[in-house]
């Protein structure tokens, strides 16, 4: 078994991030990306659940039988979204209504399960909380770069502060659900151009992405 | 003398008409069209028109530069897009969100699925489809046709600087359609066929359109059987409804001369490349346009579907190409 390195960390900001080069976690950044309020918290929210199930999961990883396990991940999860799932609630009500059912079905997001399968469960819990860590990270400013855009154009504003003149004509299409996918495909463009382009010139950027 | 074996696919028999021919065809189809426009609406149908060509040749030659092909404006295929795309605009719509919408039915809906020949969707209507999501408000605000000052001045909102929200004149008029629906009124038949009400740019005069769909029908440009099906299916569902419930609905001939489905049936949904490719094919993919068209404008919250019934049987027409194949020549029937 390696030891931590700073890999760990870094991986999931972006050779390996999330959203952008995994394709994981795309409901809820479809979905509640609308504004940017709403995926920062989404994303906080994600990467806390990530963070403690991880240490969880990795501290237990040679008590549980392979056979149970996912039930076992599962649960553990769950019960750390019903945490995040209070506490938001208790935070603010306005918040918790405008995710919906996103927050509960944290529980789900197959990024959470799959870095419990892949990484957590086979690694110590140091190297899992900073695994987990990296991976929210990315997941946040994903999430983050998703709903800034679709928050500035479809209602002029960031985190609700007008950033936009008066006057300027809002991209109602940006707040619906396809402005999800067109800003998702804008993002995903953007970056492999610039992967492909940092491949072709050799820098280390592009070593093992896509893999 | 060069003598190779030369082996080349079928058609071996070529009519000499090309693509150019026959895009030059659909332009001059639809002059009287455009040319009516600029009649009913002035100044503003210009330069609604004008810049949704330019917008749309504009984005077809930036996309091909940037992926380092072959300029394919000799086509023609791109103008066509353009022309039809400004046509079903509204009159007094900024010229931004005309070419916003045009950038974006070039560039989305042609250019990133392979350019001519492998566009799914009819890009003219996926940059409209894509304002009316954008700027529901913009694209519902319909100007007087025939005013008297259209020829010397322009509505307030066509000029909006861009990205700025567009403020409209106080006068407003009502399409046919939306008429019906919000304010129960109905329209003069003669008015409906001769294009003397609101409505696109180019979507009023009916007796104009049907005259090109005529034109290119009798050159063999267009496939006649999408219009008749996508117009008989309107006709008939809307006889039985009224049969069904006399005067909840408006007549078959309400129906086939009111909004976009003139200009629809015989430019939009015969799009050769989101069109099927067999004759049975295109009838039922003409009867799936009508139908959905008749439910959109019966049940649907809008007052006109013509532009969706139109994309969605785009997305099933490769599908309706799957299920109906032609015989092959020789092999059992």
């Amino acid at each position: 078994m390696s030891n931590p390195s700073t890999d760990d960390f870094v991986r999931g900001l972006w050779r390996q991030n999330p959203v952008f080069v995994q394709l994981l976690g795309l409901c809820p950044a479809l979905a509640v990306s609308n504004s940017a309020i709403n995926s920062l918290t989404m994303g906080l929210a994600t990467s806390f659940v990530l963070l403690a199930s991880g240490l969880v999961i990795s501290s237990i990883r040679s008590w549980v039988p392979a056979d149970v396990r996912i039930v076992t991940y599962i649960c553990i999860i769950a019960s750390f979204v019903t945490c995040v799932d209070f506490t938001i609630k208790a935070i603010s009500l306005e918040l918790h209504k405008s995710l919906g059912a996103f927050i509960s079905l944290i529980v789900v997001n197959c990024l959470i399960l799959g870095r419990a399968e892949s990484f957590a469960s086979r690694n110590t819990p140091v190297r899992a909380v900073l695994d987990a860590l990296g991976m929210g990270a990315g997941f946040t400013v994903s999430l983050l770069l998703i709903g800034s855009v679709r928050e500035i154009l479809g209602s002029g504003t960031l985190f609700g502060m007008a950033v936009l003149p008066a006057g300027f004509q809002t991209w109602t299409v940006m707040i619906l659900p396809s402005g999800g996918f067109f800003v998702l495909a804008l993002w995903l463009l953007i970056i492999n151009r610039w992967q492909q382009a940092a491949e072709r010139t050799g820098s280390p950027a592009a070593e093992g992405a896509g893999k | 003398m060069r003598k190779t074996l030369e082996i080349a696919s079928s058609p071996h028999v070529a009519s000499g008409a090309s693509v150019e021919l026959i895009m030059r065809n659909v332009v001059y189809a639809l002059l009287p069209v455009v040319a009516f426009a600029v009649f009913a609406f002035g100044l503003a149908a210009l330069l609604v028109i004008l810049t949704a060509t330019l917008a749309c040749v504009g984005t077809e030659h930036a996309c091909n530069r940037l992926a380092g092909r072959e300029s394919t404006l000799g086509d023609g295929s791109v103008v066509i897009t353009g022309l039809l795309y400004g046509l079903v605009l509204p009159p007094a719509l900024p010229l931004w969100m005309v070419a916003v919408g045009g950038i974006f039915g070039v560039g989305v809906g042609k250019f990133l699925f392979g350019g001519l020949g492998a566009n799914a969707f009819n890009p003219a209507l996926v940059g409209r489809a894509f304002l009316q999501a954008a700027f529901p408000g913009a694209m519902t605000y319909w100007s007087p046709a025939f005013t008297p000052g259209r020829f010397s001045e322009l509505p307030g909102s066509i000029l909006t600087l861009p990205f700025a929200e567009p403020a409209f004149d106080a006068v407003t008029a009502a399409t046919p359609l939306s008429a019906l629906k919000f304010r129960d009124t109905g329209t003069e038949m003669a008015d409906l066929a001769l294009g003397l009400t609101s409505g696109s740019v180019g979507e009023t005069c009916a007796v104009l359109i049907l005259a090109g769909g005529v034109y290119l029908v009798a050159r063999n440009m267009m496939n006649w059987r999408i219009p008749v099906a996508i117009l008989a299916t309107v006709a008939l569902m809307s006889l039985v409804a009224g049969a069904v419930a006399p005067g909840a609905y408006p007549d078959p001939a309400f129906m086939l001369f009111s909004g976009g489905l003139m200009l629809g049936a015989v430019y939009m949904a015969t799009d050769p490349v989101a069109s099927p490719i067999t004759n049975a094919g295109c009838w039922l993919y003409g009867l799936l346009i009508g139908a959905l068209v008749v439910v959109i404008r019966f049940w649907g919250g809008m007052p006109e579907g013509v532009m969706y019934a139109i994309l969605l049987a785009n997305a099933v027409s490769p599908h309706i190409d799957n299920v109906i194949q032609p015989r092959v020549y020789g092999t059992a029937r």
